[in-house]
């Protein structure tokens, strides 16, 4: 069945039209327009690890377009510690819904659930791997940032060795030409074999631990919380943990239209005093989380947007 | 020293497999790979580290009375890739094998990568390493995409 579990997944011109489709549906998901495109279908929200804005938009996302959702709930009050396979929770519950949206700590749970259903499967982050539909919401905010994907010059930093959503991102980043920068501590570089990956669709990748060097540059900066419960023990967290911390004072020779964003959730990366600059997008981009799951839903569901939805919706 | 003084390390067989060309140092790999363990009943001989003109050095490898078959000398494609297998058949060979790699290695070995979902040994889905390069061999785990150490690899089969 396919499913969405790498940005492999997607071709560049998919990734247009679903962002094309995401676009159309800024109204509905603002509440503006009811437009119940998914009705009658139903989301299970599997999500055996911690998630606010991944589970929350999904939710949103599907009962915005009049579906319905199922969630796993609490793992601790599921058969998960019973003992039950993730290969046996898939199969219970693809009998109960039409998609699946999953969160799991194991690398790659969502494969191997995608090759275990019959529903499609969204992969909501699958341990240190992939997090592909916070990828699309990422060249969602860009896209209306810049106008465009290419060509821009993108800079990650903070988490890269466990971050998943800096993992997907630079491979979509680099298949529309756009020019990375990898800021982190050394014990934090981007994995061996992504670099690799990059470097064969011939993209030119520059490692630093200089992020304030590279900010004049910029047309976006994507900051990365430090993740302490991906560390294996407490003393290499703390040897990494504040190594960096972005302030307004650090953005005075900017681009005008250079954006920042972040996953969220923020520890002490990016400080309060850039919320207020004009470079801060990340509580935008956390709202494009809607629109560019229900895009995506829609087009794993095989449901078309429709081009003009407000001549279908109903104004609320 | 020649082909001929290599082979007569150890005595000609009258029926079995005979397994040529493993790089030096492999064989013991091979025969956990064949799950050929000390509890058979079946003779096995191995020389180990004879000069070779086409590699240098390699082991050789003589199973008494036991044909080995083709899916059993794929797994070989992790460490002996380029190993000549012949079947023999009354003191000669009746058969000639080759390794194949196949472009995905199935239920072969466990992926080596800790956080990986396969190493719960109760999920039931086949283990699957996708073949990324040839020469030299990478291999990815197919569910989590990490790059296998083939070295580790050995340790994982299944």
């Amino acid at each position: 069945m396919p499913g969405l579990i790498t940005m492999d997944d997607l071709t560049n011109d998919e990734i247009i039209s679903i962002l094309d489709d995401a676009e159309k549906l800024l109204p509905v998901a603002k509440g503006e327009l009811y437009l119940p495109l998914l009705q009658g279908r139903i989301l299970g929200n599997l999500f055996f690890e911690p998630s606010t804005r991944t589970r929350m938009s999904f939710e949103t996302a599907m009962k915005r377009l009049g579906g319905d959702v199922v969630n796993l709930g609490d793992v601790k009050t599921s058969s998960v510690v019973k003992g039950e396979t993730l290969f046996d929770t898939i199969q219970m519950v693809d009998g109960y819904t039409d998609i699946i949206a999953m969160r799991h700590p194991r690398q790659g749970a969502a494969q191997y659930a995608c090759d275990s259903a019959r529903v499609p499967i969204l992969n909501g982050g699958d341990g240190a791997g992939h997090h592909p539909t916070q990828t699309m919401l990422d060249l969602f905010t860009i896209r209306q940032a810049h106008g465009t994907l290419e060509g821009l010059n993108v800079v990650l930093a903070g988490d890269l060795r466990y971050g998943r959503t800096v993992h997907s991102l630079s491979h979509a980043l680099v298949r529309f030409g756009c020019n990375v920068t990898f800021a982190s501590p050394d014990s934090l570089r981007m994995p061996e074999e992504i670099v690799a990956d990059l470097k064969a669709h011939g993209a030119e990748v520059v490692e630093t631990d200089d992020l304030l060097g590279q900010i004049g540059n910029a047309d976006v900066i994507y900051m990365t919380r430090i993740q302490k419960e991906r560390f294996p023990d407490e003393d290499e967290y703390a040897k990494v943990a504040g190594a960096y911390k972005l302030q307004a004072s650090d953005l005075d020779g900017a681009k005008a239209d250079m954006i920042i964003m972040h996953p969220l959730p923020r520890v002490d990366e990016i400080h309060p005093s850039v919320d207020s600059t004009r470079h801060a997008r990340y509580f935008e981009q956390a709202f494009n989380g809607v629109v560019a799951r229900m895009a995506l839903m829609c087009w794993l569901l095989g449901v078309k947007v429709p081009e003009d939805v407000t001549k279908e919706g109903v104004v609320l | 020293m020649s082909q001929e003084a290599n082979m007569r390390r150890v005595t000609a067989i009258k029926n079995g497999t005979v397994i040529d060309h493993v790089p030096a140092g492999k064989a013991l790999s091979v025969l956990k790979m064949l799950g050929i363990e000390g509890d058979m009943s079946n003779p096995v001989s191995l020389v180990m580290n004879v000069p070779s003109k086409k590699m240098g050095g390699k082991d050789i490898i003589k199973v008494e009375d036991r044909e080995l078959t083709q899916n059993e000398l794929d797994r070989l494609a992790l460490v002996a890739p380029d190993a000549s297998v012949a079947i023999i058949r009354a003191y000669s060979v009746a058969e000639k094998l080759e390794i194949n790699l196949t472009d995905e290695v199935v239920n072969v070995a466990r992926c080596t990568f800790s956080n990986c979902i396969t190493t719960n040994p109760r999920e039931p889905l086949p283990h699957r390493l996708v073949v990324t390069n040839r020469d030299p061999l990478e291999l990815r785990c197919r569910y989590c995409g990490k790059t296998q150490d083939i070295e580790a690899l050995v340790d994982n089969l299944l």
